[in-house]
């Protein structure tokens, strides 16, 4: 089948990322019935895998790495597709569609997918230090875990969804850990006050101690190895292993002679096109939600999938705006959070099923009246019965006189 | 067409319940999957290889 979009025919798709959204797109492209030619590209040397287990069955070695893999050998296979990985890209020409590689390879196509993905933020020094570890890759997960059973302090720094995971993780296989950060409560920004306090509880009823709502201004070492964290208050928390986890920024340096517009990623309309012919997905998209009518850029697991469907679509020629109602789950100890929707930092809270005595609750978070986001604390069922009423939320145009 | 799901990848997101509800359920108690029909008519077919592929957990095997 071959298709046209305002560039004409697509005969050959390149796909710039070999993660969940890259290769999600090219699985979409195929169910819609593209039989053109793919090529994806990946910087990691590894065949695409998952990277939510990473802070927690991965870390934890309750998986063997290659549990990780997003698709087997045969299914990969199946699809038809190039994998050229271990070779990241290094530019983008978006006048003769052409990406160059590190290795100096040229590739051309008729339609580029940008699915890069993101960076982990780093604190000034860190690089230069043994001990402290970021977690975004396989590698990453790996060599955090072997310092991790070497050692018996570990400070996170970051203390939004990844250092959290992080933190339970670590303290479910011994460690001393100490979680410090600037905001109040774990998750603050995500879930806010009312469950973020329910978190602190859980993480220091299991023995993580919480040393919060002050900024780490740098780190401590001793002959070029980490010895601690230094907080703004000058306090210094002592720590064999450090992981900063402090967030993430988008990976669009390669981008920066393209001529893209990269504001906190790559800009995009609504149908996730970032340029004729050339489209974003996933961590590193940043395009304009319709129905929010401003330009968003989320980090999350389903969104990689459902945008990376959205984008074969319009590379397919379908027309039609992406505006997904988000979902991201979280695992912490024997806590399971599953968040739909928005949940503004000043929404009203409330107990909608279950009991927070009992951790086992849905919340409804309301801003202007109106539901914006469903949160649930063990009852992931209930919670997904209740997303519909975030899409019932929304108000409808008004009728025309 | 067979369906396996992989109770210990879930994580219990739900999405292959919205994508094909004659197949697949949440348990009430802590939201993993159930497989309702391990053997679903070829009308579900589509619904079915779409909630494999919107499954965040990748807990869905499709043998065809």
């Amino acid at each position: 089948m071959s298709i046209e979009d305002d560039t004409g025919p697509v005969a050959h798709v390149l796909v710039v990322g070999a993660s969940a959204s890259g290769l999600t797109t090219v699985e979409a492209l195929r169910r819609k019935g593209y039989t053109g030619r793919i090529t994806v590209l990946g910087a990691e040397p590894h065949a695409p895998y998952d990277r939510p287990p990473l802070s927690k069955q991965i870390l934890s070695g309750a998986w063997e790495p290659g549990r990780a893999a997003l698709r087997t050998e045969e299914m990969l296979s199946g699809l038809d597709t190039e994998f050229v990985l271990g070779d990241p890209a290094v530019a983008l020409d978006p006048a003769t569609r052409t990406v160059r590689t590190e290795s100096g390879r040229e590739l051309s196509a008729d339609a580029i997918v940008i699915a890069t993905g993101v960076r982990p933020r780093v604190l000034p020094g860190q690089g230069e230090l043994t001990g402290v570890h970021v977690l975004r890759t396989l590698d990453d997960a790996l060599a955090l875990r072997t310092d991790l059973l070497a050692g018996s302090r570990l400070v996170v720094v970051g203390e939004g969804v990844l250092g959290s995971e992080i933190a339970a993780t670590a303290r479910t296989l011994g460690l001393e850990v100490t979680l410090a950060g600037p905001l109040t409560g774990p998750l603050a920004l995500q879930v806010g006050p009312l469950v973020s306090g329910l978190l602190a509880e859980l993480h220091t009823e299991r023995g993580v101690q919480l040393r919060l709502g002050n900024g780490v201004v740098g780190l401590t070492d001793a002959q070029g190895r980490v010895s601690g964290v230094e907080l703004s208050t000058g306090e210094v928390l002592p720590a064999d292993v450090v992981v900063v986890a402090i967030g993430a920024t988008p990976a669009t340096e390669w981008l920066a002679d393209s001529g893209l517009e990269l504001d906190n990623g790559v800009v995009c309309d609504s149908r996730c096109q970032a340029a004729p012919g050339i489209y974003a997905v996933g961590d590193v998209a940043r395009w304009q939600h319709e129905q929010l009518g401003r330009l968003i850029r989320l980090e999350n697991r389903t969104n990689a999938t459902e945008q990376a469907m959205a984008v074969a679509g319009a590379i397919l020629g379908e027309d039609r705006a992406y505006e997904p109602v988000p979902y991201f789950w979280t695992d912490q100890f024997d806590a399971k959070l599953q968040v739909h929707g928005f949940l503004p930092a000043d929404a009203e809270v409330d107990v909608v099923e279950g009991e927070l005595a009992a951790r086992r609750f849905v919340a409804r978070y309301r801003s202007g009246g109106r539901v914006t986001g469903i949160l649930g604390w063990n009852m992931p069922k209930q919670a997904r019965q209740r997303r519909q009423e975030i899409v019932d939320a929304v108000p409808s145009p008004a009728p025309a006189r | 067409m067979k369906v396996v799901v992989d109770e210990d990848k879930c994580v219990a997101a739900g999405q292959c319940v919205a994508a094909a509800m004659d197949v697949f359920d949440q348990r009430d108690e802590d939201g993993i999957v159930v497989l309702l029909d391990e053997n679903p008519p070829a009308a579900l077919a589509d619904d079915v290889r779409n909630a494999a592929a919107v499954c965040p957990a990748l807990a869905i095997r499709i043998e065809e």
